[in-house]
């Protein structure tokens, strides 16, 4: 690709040099092609998912699997307060905010999945099916909200908590 | 000197007309003196970085430009000592007291000299400085966010000049008088005769473990004749302890001084030893001079300005302390003074000499050791001119300024009257290679270039006039930046670009220096702002007698609140927005109809506050001024202010809840 912009450019040098607008016109159009025709390999390149609870998330995503013990309230209170700060704001347990309601989402997602969601967004907005149908219906991007993959793990914590128990941690 | 500008300017005018005349095909190359091949050089591809990240003065405008190079590409603003609307600075109600002065608030001032912290002699990323020319004040910009977090008034001066140049670890910071005033400010008849000036110097706190940005503090003031303090240096290797500044108007003129000012053939180069200053504070040699200025810093967990007023100043006379400042006579009304980097050589901008004097470090000290001294002025040694002097490199150009060096023994000059820049062998003082610029360049900066190990290739002359350089812009033109490659044996012109305000100096160091330690968001969970709402739900409004506080959240795409009622015409209000985001790059924007006040950009995990005075009755909209996501333009609410008495309840909702009250 760098070296295709390079000839590009070199390409306008001489055409503009030439008196020529309409040649240097042509060597732009040939980019624009170049770009949808990547464009076109991406969208038609997508996963069809049947398994949701199964899919962790794409190839690349930072989590590829976690093992989950018995519930740990300790845990999972520590994710309900760090989902107060940095969540609350786009999502509700019981109903749907700027983003969906969280209850069930241990029911309807891999685990992975979710701390996969919540780690790195961009990444899953770009690579993964489910998330950009999320997008589709909610219109706004979510956001990384500078957590760690223990905080994460806390989060789900306090989802698997909310949906075992029905109650707060 | 306007006439002989003008003729250049007409020379320069025909060499392009020929050369149009001759090959319209080679016009860009004539017009600009460059080959084609440049472009590759200054050319960064979308997506990719430049190799420096430079940072010019804005004069008039009281900012600082960050630029890109080679690309010349404009990367941010960061406001310093003017008001900015763009974020809010200055107008928000937590960066006012950055403008505080023991003349009030100012909202502008003139910013001169960036210069980088440095550490063995080199740039090392951590902080800027910059001076405020008017009223005299020193500011330090952080890094890691690009703003300015700290700014110091230097009292017992006028017009702050010969600043900010730093020592090679960043123990002091320099200030000085360019303008000599009663020292203290009083009532008396204007005769600079009777006027003093000061060599400031402000000690900053390095320790990497003191977190809190009030690191500045006035070391000591040195008491000197008034003259017109105008450029620094400091020493480095062996010439490290000691700091150079340049002198005009020994004589001393009030009034007139473009003709009174300009009479003796030699001013002086003042050299002050620190290290003897420090001595003499040790030993008690100096006055306390009780005197008032401000001392403004920002902190990052607060994100909030605050104001110490300091009461007092150490001044030293030189009578007190022998051997801390001898005089080097200099022609002819100095500007710049430059210090290689060995530290041996110190290069004057002669302005008004027909030569570009070098003095040598060694010869200096061996002149005081051996008492070469032609006399005294106002009790202060001045060291003879042939003892000191390394050469003169004779007609070198015409208003030579300024001088910045390659790290390969040569000095690079920029001579404003001839719009060239020169390139000196500072052995042999003989000049090997000029170059035209456009026109009447003012500073010149390489990279590292007033430092101990400059990345010596390029420089970059900053010119006060572009008159036909870019397309006309009404009477006032843009000033602008060049890019000249140095690492060959010719200097060769590569870039023209135009830039903000009227850069004087500025400085550049590699990306790598800076880039990796750039603050992405303010952490949500270090946001110690008193008025911070960390979570929706505690979104509320309070009212204390006629002051009302709306502690508001935004996130992508709404405020909470987004409706308030019950507020009165007569109330002050104000909103304290807390952006919720952590993401990088996601601020909100928050502005409302009829706010004697600009914008406020809130950065991911920062709470600002603006103050609005409602002045009639009516339903008044606010709303993000950043385009923040797909849903911004949805992210607006209202406020109903009633007549002044009125028994509306106070109650708020937003973020899908119902009415509340406080």
């Amino acid at each position: 690709m760098k070296k295709l912009l390079f000839g590009i450019v070199v390409a306008f040098g001489i055409y503009a040099c030439g008196g020529g607008g309409e040649s240097s016109g042509g060597g732009a159009t040939e980019q624009t092609q170049q770009t949808q025709q990547e464009a076109k390999a991406t969208s038609s390149g997508e996963i069809e998912i049947k398994d949701t609870l199964a899919w962790v998330g794409p190839e690349g995503a930072p989590v590829k699997s976690v093992e989950l013990g018995p519930l740990n309230q300790e845990l999972a209170k520590k994710g309900a307060e760090l989902f107060k700060l940095k969540c609350t704001a786009c999502h509700k347990i019981d109903q749907r905010y700027i983003g969906p309601a969280l209850k069930g989402v241990t029911k309807r997602r891999n685990p992975a999945w979710i701390m996969n969601q919540i780690l790195d967004p961009a990444f899953m907005i770009e690579h993964d099916p489910i998330t950009r149908e999320l997008l589709a219906e909610y219109h706004t991007r979510m956001t990384f909200q500078n957590v760690t993959k223990d905080d994460a793990r806390a989060i789900l914590e306090y989802f698997r908590w909310i949906d075992e128990k029905g109650t707060e941690p | 000197m306007r006439e002989l500008l003008k003729k250049f300017a007409y020379v320069g005018t025909a060499l392009v007309l020929v050369g149009v005349a001759v090959n319209s095909c080679q016009k860009q190359a004539t017009k600009s003196g460059i080959s084609a091949d440049v472009a590759k050089q200054v050319y960064v591809p979308p997506g990719e970085y430049d190799e420096f990240y430079a940072f010019l003065s804005g004069g008039y405008n009281g900012q600082i430009d960050v630029v890109g190079l080679p690309s010349g590409r404009l990367l941010q603003i960061v406001p310093v000592f003017s008001v900015d609307p763009h974020n809010g600075y200055g107008f928000d109600e937590e960066t006012k007291a950055m403008l505080m002065t023991s003349h009030g608030f100012i909202p502008w001032d003139d910013s001169h000299h960036p210069e980088l912290s440095q550490t063995d002699g080199v740039p090392d990323g951590r902080w800027l400085f910059i001076n405020a020319n008017n009223t005299t004040r020193m500011a330090r910009i952080d890094l890691r966010t690009f703003e300015t977090v700290e700014i110091l008034e230097i009292p017992l001066s006028g017009g702050n000049h010969a600043s900010t140049f730093v020592t090679p670890n960043t123990e002091y910071v320099t200030a000085a008088t360019r303008f000599a005033v009663p020292i203290p400010q009083k009532d008396m008849p204007i005769d600079v005769k009777n006027f003093k000036g000061t060599l400031t110097f402000i000690k900053v706190n390095n320790d990497p473990n003191y977190d809190k940005n009030d690191k500045m503090e006035i070391a000591f003031q040195i008491l000197v004749p008034g003259y017109d303090y105008d450029l620094s240096h400091c020493g480095k290797g062996p010439s490290y302890g000691w700091c150079f500044f340049t002198s005009y108007n020994t004589e001393q003129a009030s009034t007139l001084l473009e003709i009174n000012a300009s009479q003796k053939d030699k001013d002086y180069i003042a050299a002050v030893n620190w290290k003897v200053a420090e001595k003499c504070i040790a030993d008690g040699k100096y006055k306390e001079v009780p005197v008032t200025y401000y001392h403004n810093y920002y902190d990052d967990k607060t994100h909030m300005a605050y104001s110490k007023v300091e009461k007092s100043v150490k001044v030293i006379d030189p009578k007190d302390c022998p051997g801390l400042i001898y005089f080097l006579p200099t022609p002819k009304s100095p500007h710049g003074v430059d210090v290689d980097p060995t530290g041996e050589y110190i290069v004057a901008g002669g302005k008004l000499a027909t030569v570009l004097p070098i003095h040598s470090f060694s010869k200096m000290i061996k002149a005081i050791e051996n008492k070469q001294f032609e006399g005294e002025d106002h009790g202060i040694p001045v060291l003879k001119y042939d003892a000191i002097n390394h050469c003169e490199v004779p007609k070198p150009c015409l208003g030579p300024l300024h001088n910045e060096f390659d790290g390969r023994g040569y000095v690079y000059t920029s001579c404003f009257i001839s719009s060239e820049v020169i390139k000196t062998d500072l052995k042999t003082c003989k000049v090997v290679d000029r170059i035209p610029v456009y026109y009447s360049v003012g500073h010149l900066m390489i990279p590292g270039g007033d430092s101990r190990k400059p990345w010596g290739k390029y420089v970059l002359p900053m010119n006060k006039i572009t008159k036909d350089r870019f397309l006309p812009t009404g009477p006032e033109l843009a000033h602008a930046a060049q890019l000249i490659d140095i690492t060959g044996e010719k200097m060769r012109m590569l870039l023209d670009f135009p830039t903000m305000g009227e850069p004087h100096y500025a400085q550049a160091l590699p990306a790598d220096l800076i880039m990796d330690k750039v603050w992405k968001v303010y952490p949500l969970e270090e946001n110690k702002h008193p008025y911070a709402t960390l979570s929706e739900e505690d979104a509320k409004v309070v009212r204390k007698g006629n002051v009302v506080h709306v502690y508001m959240t935004a996130i992508r795409s709404h405020f909470v609140p987004d409706n308030i009622e019950g507020i009165r015409v007569g109330d002050t209000v104000y909103f304290h927005v807390t952006n919720l985001e952590q993401d990088w790059d996601i601020p909100h924007g928050f502005a409302i109809y009829g706010a004697h006040t600009s914008n406020i950009l809130i950065m991911p995990g920062q709470t600002k506050s603006i103050k609005w005075i409602p002045q009639h009755p009516g339903v008044y909209p606010f709303y993000c001024t950043d385009f923040c996501s797909a849903l911004h333009q949805e992210m607006q609410g209202y406020v109903r202010v009633s007549p002044r008495g009125a028994k509306v309840q106070l109650r708020w909702r937003g973020g899908g809840s119902d009415w509340k009250t406080g």
